[in-house]
């Protein structure tokens, strides 16, 4: 089917971007113009892709002709999709931006095949249903961005990329031997396959073993609360570019990575692993924006809010109801925008001011009104302010929290929220609102390379926040595939088998959907298809 | 025969977590190439060694014989190794690449991505530049490599 081809381009574009830029080694105008190009059409398949998936619903495509466990699967539900398209975007707002900000330098050391490499491993990562050829995304995101951190070979950088390699490749060790784990109990690696199996099984302690050191590998890919380390002690590091791709992209295949697992695979069915996600969740948050408090380079503060924004994100784990997965996906999408947008607000600020510590810079509200401008828009849609996305954003996961009697939670979300609001405030008096502490010798001008990117995921933003609904009711569809495992079966198996699955799963575990349980109703009889799978959910 | 190849995988998987644990960064390096092969072995070991038989479909055949091995392991195993292979080759340049620029190999004086902004130095860094005032006078010294290699390339500090 034609409709299946559109899972295959976000992830072939890329890698003939980049074997093609690497076959113009020494011509870098010739690999300028790939780059670019490779990044529109990349633009448009990712989007395409999107379209196809709100049309047809879940996508998956079997690859060499093998039937379903044997070969592996791509599988596109709505929450990849929409990775998916949103990866499309930045890569082509963060291309723009590099028209500047890559030197010559970087790209003689080879930053336009790095680049498209790593955007291949991301876009892998989010479409594959296959957990090994998950392990093997992760790699090839792992060793392109290594490289790309790594490109200036700064002192900085070479420090960086030392902590960032060891800790993210210890992440990827853990989650290899908890996939020899799983392989060892279940046979299969296929996660439709898993997800099949695994709920007849009994939860032995290899199983459960395995589970904890998925939990563990992630939990390193997406900085959550102890095993975060890495990230605020590289992002800074890497040029400006290469570090708003980072921040957008990295850390949310790891907690796409958790999502798929733990929705998928191991349902989170006892009480003691809601407690653990709660807690992560809760200390996710509170670590991150405290650890910003003290910062004075911006990029630093900007990363440890990465932090505290996966703590958002991984409420939807910790509380699993239909809204909360729904805020959950809306968070993520919101957060990959205005995150890797203030990361780019950071290198205008520092081709504006001079530096990127705020200790240094100054005044820009004088010299460069329009910019202070622009990042408002992102800063307070971080901060959760109506009517930017953020709003939106923080008002599902918390709504969710509340209705499922997650008090707690909710209250670490909005005191967070304050304290996310106060950090922007400080870059805000310091770079924009205080005197310059230097006179600068010459006026200073930001490239307009720098602005349109900048102004494109403005835009974005607000559209989100101006027009939540579509997006809210995309969120919900994604939210509804993550709790209703049999959706994610069917295509890849068929209907029979994912109706077989779902009898399964309700059998094991009832309690979990009983709150939302007229919302997967309802909206499974607005899909039709399945009424079979309605019976089983039930 | 099973409890032997656990404890040997253990035994690698141990020394791996032990050299992680240490300051100098080439053990740490070693250590992840450890681990990584005491993963793969774990991945061969958990596709059940049993049959001797190489899964090959003789000619002629239709499909693989019932008692061939499995090879789905081999396949995960070998994908395993190259992409090990290729990290640890990458490390080893990286460490290469520090040790000419930082000077040291000392996980404790690696602080130079740490010092950026940092609110516990003043907004120009640290006041004596190549890392702490170290106690065995390691920093102090220059080496040419670092000289020649001192043509600043962008910092972004």
């Amino acid at each position: 089917m034609a409709d299946q081809l559109d899972l295959l381009w976000p992830v072939l574009i890329p890698v003939m971007t980049a074997a093609l830029a690497a076959c113009f080694w020494y011509n870098i105008r010739a690999q300028r113009i790939i780059s670019f190009i490779g990044l529109v059409l990349l633009f448009a398949a990712s989007v395409k892709l999107t379209m196809t998936v709100v049309e047809h619903g879940v996508i998956a495509k079997q690859f060499g002709g093998w039937a379903p466990p044997f070969g592996i699967s791509f599988v596109a539900d709505p929450l990849a999709a929409a990775l998916v398209a949103i990866t499309g975007l930045l890569a082509l707002t963060v291309g723009i931006f590099g028209f500047y900000d890559v030197r010559a330098r970087h790209e003689r050391a080879g930053f336009y095949p790095l680049f498209h490499g790593m955007i291949t491993g991301v876009n892998g990562a989010f479409l594959t249903g296959d957990a090994f050829n998950l392990y093997v995304w992760f790699e090839v995101m792992l060793v392109t961005s290594l490289g790309l951190l790594v490109i200036s070979r700064s002192r900085e950088q070479l420090d960086g990329t030392i902590k960032y390699g060891v800790l993210n490749l210890f992440g990827t060790i853990l989650f290899l031997i908890g996939l020899a784990l799983l392989y060892g109990a279940t046979g299969t690696l296929n996660m439709a396959d898993l997800a099949r199996v695994l709920p007849g099984m009994t939860m032995t302690p290899g199983l459960m073993t395995a589970a904890m050191l998925f939990l563990a590998a992630f939990a390193i890919k997406a900085g959550l609360f102890p095993l975060f380390f890495w990230l605020p002690a590289s992002y800074h590091t890497a040029t400006f570019a290469v570090g708003a791709i980072f921040a957008g992209l990295l850390t949310k295949v790891g907690v796409y990575a958790t999502f798929r697992t733990f929705t998928l695979l191991f349902l989170i069915e006892g009480e003691t692993l809601r407690y653990v996600f709660t807690f992560i969740a809760a200390m996710t948050m509170i670590t991150g924006v405290f650890g910003a408090a003290v910062q004075w380079n911006i990029r630093r503060i900007l990363s440890f809010h990465i932090i505290s924004q996966i703590g958002y994100m991984l409420m939807g784990l910790a509380i699993a109801t239909p809204l909360a997965w729904a805020g959950a996906s809306f968070y993520i999408i919101h957060h990959i925008i205005v995150k890797a947008n203030l990361f780019l607000l950071a290198g205008a600020i520092r081709a504006a001011g001079g530096s990127d510590d705020l200790r240094r810079t100054g005044g820009l509200l004088k010299s460069h009104p329009w910019l202070a401008v622009l990042f408002l828009i992102p800063a307070l849609s971080l901060a959760g302010l109506p009517p930017l996305s953020g709003f939106w954003a923080k008002f599902l996961v918390i709504d969710a929290s509340l209705r499922a009697e997650y008090y707690g939670l909710a209250a670490v979300a909005l005191v967070v929220g304050v304290l996310t609001l106060f950090s922007m405030m400080k870059i805000w008096m310091e770079a924009f609102w205080k005197a310059s502490p230097v006179t600068p010798s010459r006026r200073r001008y930001v490239p307009v390379a720098f602005i349109i990117p900048i102004v494109m995921l403005g835009a974005v933003t607000m559209t989100i926040g101006l027009f939540a609904e579509p997006f809210v009711t995309y969120a919900r569809d994604a939210g509804d595939v993550l709790v209703d495992p049999p959706l994610y079966i069917a295509p890849v198996f068929g209907a029979e088998a994912a109706a077989e699955a779902g009898a399964l799963i309700a059998g094991d575990a009832v309690e979990a959907e009983v709150i939302e349980t007229e919302v997967i109703e309802t909206d499974l009889i607005e899909n039709g298809a399945d009424d079979g799978v309605e019976e089983e959910v039930r | 025969m099973t409890f032997l190849y656990a404890a040997a995988i253990a035994a690698y998987t141990g020394c791996g977590l032990y050299l992680m644990l240490s300051r100098h960064v080439v053990r740490i390096i070693l250590g992840l190439a450890l681990l990584t092969n005491g993963a793969i072995f774990l991945i061969f070991f958990s596709g059940r060694i049993g049959s001797m038989v190489p899964a090959v479909i003789p000619l002629g055949d239709q499909q693989l014989a019932p008692d061939a091995a499995n090879s789905l392991p081999q396949a995960l195993a070998l994908t395993a190794i190259v992409i090990g292979f290729a990290l640890t080759a990458f490390a080893v340049a990286l460490l290469v690449a520090a040790y000419k620029r930082l000077d040291t190999l000392d996980a404790r004086e690696m602080t130079a991505a740490e010092d950026m902004g940092s609110p516990f130095l003043p907004p120009g860094g640290r006041p004596s530049t190549g890392g702490r005032p170290s106690n065995n006078g390691r920093s102090a010294e220059k080496t040419p490599e670092a000289e020649k290699k001192s043509d600043e390339v962008k910092t972004n500090g």
